[in-house]
């Protein structure tokens, strides 16, 4: 099939659905055909000639390319073209597939001329967060781009240094970050401002993204109060008022002791919540940055203003919306490998034959309309992303439910056990039961021990073992003494063997572990 | 010398064992525990033959040729061959357990009435133990260095057979006690008895048990002769013997205890023998399951080469192939072009406990990226190559998805989840369990046929 990849036409957007490396592998691995708008990677620094040189067809007539092609790879959704003075949606034909972003949730007109178009449209963005479908997950692609471009633009606009220093010229210091909302942009950003030496603080509804913060060097901000935020799918959820009401405090407070601010907070299908006040922004120090990655969706601030930077009350609100676009070349080559691993997976046989296989968990969510015919929402995923492995790496290993030991089986041990001391007890000598504790006791510390020990020592373990059990040396000692020369040759063989087993025993055990090093 | 000292000594060998056992619980400290191990038996003999009242000639020139000829065993052993040591070292414990019983028994008699009884019992017991882990420990041995079929053998009414001998050997300690309290050098012909039926005992209950089964052999054998140890201990009234002979008793058994988790297997279904005897027909109804696509081995290596995430998994076939240097050699290529070669560990691969990881630790393999089943199993899916080298029953998706096959429900390495598996084997024989591994047939797999030392070079060329 061949695969289409026209230019971005959206203002100031400088992405390309695939790079030379990914095209590549779409042609060699694949088998698809591809061909590419000419100058469609310009922006990203891609250059026709070098899409050319990996097999790709450079088209000069956009009109030809959309018509030609069976499948449309695309960064934005689509919308109207100035240069043809067209919309894209009419130049799609028949059974055509588009993948894209399409935010269905907050295009429901496009969805609807989709479907009359016929097409089948796969939505990068709806691609279900389950840990297969990471490698495709181009939010999180994306969304780690747009994070670390934030503390970027963050510290472009900031008047100091990130790291605190003393110098002969005196002292100056660190910048406080305060970063809200730690999903995967909010954690490339504290990574970011880590590494520029900040002090970052971060907060977020959910609970167990805090060993994530921790992990990352910053402080997790908690609130002294007992709610769960963790929605469906790894998202936040809303949360209730007296949370809010919290929360707000908190920031209140953060606000007049931080120099940055980065806001991330975002609850799908809904306007971004408003986090800091106008009031907060007037609290901060003059020359204080406000980076609202939630611009797009009305902000976390509403002071900022979408896809511009203002100055209000001596702050800089940063409301950039395009910030993965900024970082085109990196962004480009991850949202295209994206692409890329989704197309493996719809392309089963490897022959450049795409399959649109609604049993596949992966496919099925991202469809949003399947041959005229729209799909989404999609039903619920069963899996919920483990909330943890949304983000980043953390990886929650889910425990087993362990069956309840009945209570008979131990009972009956012990009763049993029980009464077999009590008898040994009843005809046994003193002497007897001295030695008897002793070894009982013995067998105990042996059983604490060894479960210590490092499954990669068990042979070491086993040879030590072996050598010291040949301790038994001592009752061949004990009786070599004796006049009878039968008692004595057996016990000097005995001593043989054993002084064969105590040196073997200890030399091969140190041997073994001589070897093992880091 | 005085009583006190010996005891105190004794308390200090014994203090000095444990520590000994606690410091193997991470690769650091192992070593310092191998020299608290040494001074504590030093500390042992010297408190006990200061004791020795004659024949000092015999007890020296015993532990001077003894000690030497354990030396050069220790020198000479190749690391693959390590199974086998231990096995016929468990072999010698055995015997001198019986050696010593033997020579108590002979010797003046201390005891009287219940007194009596017990010695003679326990006794009866060392010797029995004793005799049990000399005959099994040699079977052991004559399997792992291949002298005798590691195929289980199975005698009709084994079970029965096994039966027989305890209830012969109960019934012959009571004739031996009887005998032996009758008079001074009663029992005898008892006590011989019973060692001849031990002994067979020990041929029979290991000749039954098959190869894949040898790492929990290897480990009851270990607490067997833990527990000669400490019956010969309370026959001499001897602290020092019990308590050691314990610690190396539960430690044998849990190691037992885990290598059988590690299967999914029950003790008593190992020790009672054969492996698949139920459901060979399952097996054998799957027949062929597909094809196998081959690779060669400058495939392998480009393979390798491009990839990011590498898992190796070892087992026998390694040790058999002594492949364990040359798969070091290749790690170091590919960790040098920055591609992640991490080893996965299953607690049964190979023959013993813990084997792989000392062959590997033998080629130089730094241990922190060697990894257990549980620490890396999840890992699979972002694995981009693993390399099963010589290893079938642990990587078979079968324990997960067949409920009838012979090895359900035991854990194994889910390698078939990464993106690509490399399997090196001789050919397309099954492993121990006698199961036909599906992993072989799968989409994602790439058979590399030969021997494993010599495939390995040639992808190390190609590299």
């Amino acid at each position: 099939m061949k695969i289409g990849i026209p230019k971005e036409v959206h203002a100031g957007e400088r992405r390309v659905a695939t790079t030379p490396e990914v095209a590549s592998q779409l042609i060699n691995k694949l088998g698809f055909e591809v061909a590419i708008q000419a100058g469609a990677g310009a922006e990203a620094n891609f250059s026709d000639s070098a899409y050319a040189e990996v097999g790709v067809t450079v088209v000069q007539d956009v009109k030809s390319l959309w018509d030609s092609s069976d499948i449309i790879l695309k960064v934005r959704a689509p919308e109207y073209n100035p240069d043809l003075k067209k919309e894209e949606v009419d130049l799609l034909h028949k059974n055509q597939i588009l993948i894209t972003f399409l935010w269905p949730a907050q295009n429901p007109e496009l969805l609807k001329k989709l479907a009359e178009k016929e097409v089948t449209a796969l939505a990068m963005d709806s691609v279900p967060r389950i840990s297969r479908a990471q490698k495709m997950d181009a939010l999180s692609s994306m969304a780690n781009i747009a994070g670390y471009r934030a503390m970027v633009e963050a510290a472009q606009h900031f008047g100091r240094f990130f790291t605190g220093q003393i110098t002969a010229a005196g002292k100056i210091p660190p910048a406080k970050v305060m970063v809200i909302g730690a999903g995967v942009a909010g954690l490339s950003a504290i990574g970011t401002a880590v590494s520029m030496g900040a002090i970052v603080r971060a907060f977020d509804t959910r609970p167990e993204v805090k060993e994530q913060v921790e992990s990352m060097d910053a402080e997790f901000l908690e609130l002294d109060f007992e709610e769960e935020g963790s929605g469906a799918g790894g998202y936040a959820k809303v949360m209730s008022k007296e949370f809010i009401e919290a929360e707000m405090a908190l920031f209140a407070e953060q606000a007049k002791e931080v120099d940055i601010i980065i806001t991330t907070a975002l609850i799908p299908g809904k306007p971004a919540p408003e986090l800091i006040t106008e009031d907060m922004v007037k609290s901060m120090k003059n020359g204080s940055v406000i980076v609202d990655l939630a611009a797009e969706q009305g902000g976390n601030c509403k002071l900022t203003q979408a896809g511009k930077v203002v100055q209000i009350h001596g702050v800089s609100l940063i409301g950039y919306t395009d910030l993965p676009s900024r970082l085109a070349t990196q962004s480009s080559q991850l949202y295209g490998t994206n692409l890329r691993h989704l197309l493996t997976d719809m392309c089963p046989e490897k022959d450049g034959k795409v399959v649109v296989n609604f049993e596949d968990e992966v496919v099925r969510g991202a469809t949003v309309v399947m041959s005229g015919e729209i799909t989404w929402p999609p039903p619920v995923p069963k899996l919920s992303a483990a909330p943890a492995q949304a983000k980043e790496d953390a990886k929650v290993a889910p425990k087993p439910q362990e069956a309840k030991p009945s209570w008979m089986g131990p009972a009956m041990t012990f009763g049993i056990g029980g009464l077999a001391l009590f008898g040994l007890g009843a005809v046994a000598p003193a002497s007897f039961m001295a030695h008897f504790t002793v070894f009982v006791l013995a067998c105990f510390v042996g059983y604490m021990v060894i479960w210590n020990v490092s499954p990669a020592l068990h042979t070491p373990l086993m040879s030590v073992t072996n050598a010291v059990s040949s301790i038994i040396v001592i009752g061949a000692i004990l009786q070599i003494g004796s006049g009878e020369k039968l008692i004595m040759l057996l016990a000097g063989l005995a001593v043989l063997i054993t002084a064969i087993n105590i040196a073997g025993g200890f030399a091969v055990t140190r041997r073994m572990l001589e070897m093992f090093r880091k | 010398m005085n009583p006190g000292i010996v005891t105190v000594s004794y308390i200090g060998a014994t203090i000095l064992f444990i520590l000994a056992l606690g410091g193997l619980s991470n690769q650091e400290t192992a070593r310092r525990g191998n020299i608290y191990g040494i001074i504590g038996m030093t500390i042992a003999l010297l408190a006990t033959i200061s004791g020795v009242t004659g024949n000092y000639g015999i007890l020296i020139g015993g532990l001077a040729i003894g000690g030497a000829i354990g030396f050069i065993l220790a020198k000479r052993v190749q690391m693959t061959e390590m199974p086998e040591l231990v096995a016929i070292l468990h072999s010698l414990v055995g015997l001198a357990a019986v050696l010593v019983g033997f020579a108590n028994f002979l010797g003046p008699a201390h005891h009287t009435g219940v007194e009596l009884t017990i010695h003679d019992i326990e006794t009866y017991l060392g010797i029995l133990i004793g005799a049990v882990t000399f005959s099994g420990s040699i079977i052991a041995f004559g399997k792992l260095s291949g002298k005798i079929t590691g195929n289980p053998m199975l005698i009709p009414g084994r079970h029965w057979f096994n039966l027989g001998l305890l209830a012969a050997s109960v019934y012959i300690c009571k004739m031996f006690v009887d005998q032996s309290a009758a008079g001074h050098g009663g029992g005898l012909v008892p006590l011989l008895i019973m060692t001849g039926i031990a002994l067979l005992f020990g041929i029979h209950m290991v000749m039954a048990i098959g190869g894949a089964d040898m790492p929990v052999v290897v480990s009851m054998l270990n607490s067997y002769s833990g527990w000669a140890a400490s019956a010969t201990g309370f026959m001499l009234s001897n602290d020092l013997l019990i308590v050691t002979g314990a610690l190396v008793g539960s430690s044998g058994a849990i190691l037992s205890y885990i290598m059988c988790r590690a299967m999914n297997r029950k003790f008593l279904s190992v020790i009672a023998g054969g492996f698949g005897t139920t459901s060979g027909a399952s097996a054998a109804a799957e027949g062929e399951q597909g094809e196998v696509v081959a690779m060669e081995p400058h495939e392998v290596a480009q393979l390798l080469k491009d990839s990011k995430e590498v898992m190796i998994i070892p087992g026998y076939g390694m040790a058999v192939a002594q492949a364990q240097h040359i798969v070091y050699e290749i790690t170091k290529a590919l960790r040098a072009k920055k591609i992640n070669v991490r080893f996965g560990i299953h607690p049964v691969a190979g023959r013993m406990p813990g084997h792989m990881n000392v062959l590997l630790a033998e080629a130089r393999v730094p241990y922190d990226i060697v990894y257990e089943m549980d620490e890396i199993n999840d890992d699979f899916p972002n694995i981009d190559v693993s390399i099963v080298i010589g290893a079938n029953d642990i990587v078979n998706p079968s324990a997960q998805t067949d409920p009838n096959s012979p090895i359900a429900g035991m854990p194994v390495m889910e390698c078939w989840k990464g993106q690509t598996t490399i399997v090196l084997k001789r050919g397309m024989a099954t492993g121990y369990a006698g199961v036909q591994n599906p992993l072989f047939f799968k989409e994602n797999t790439r058979m590399l046929f030969g021997d494993a030392g010599k495939s390995l070079d040639e992808v190390f060329k190609a590299l």
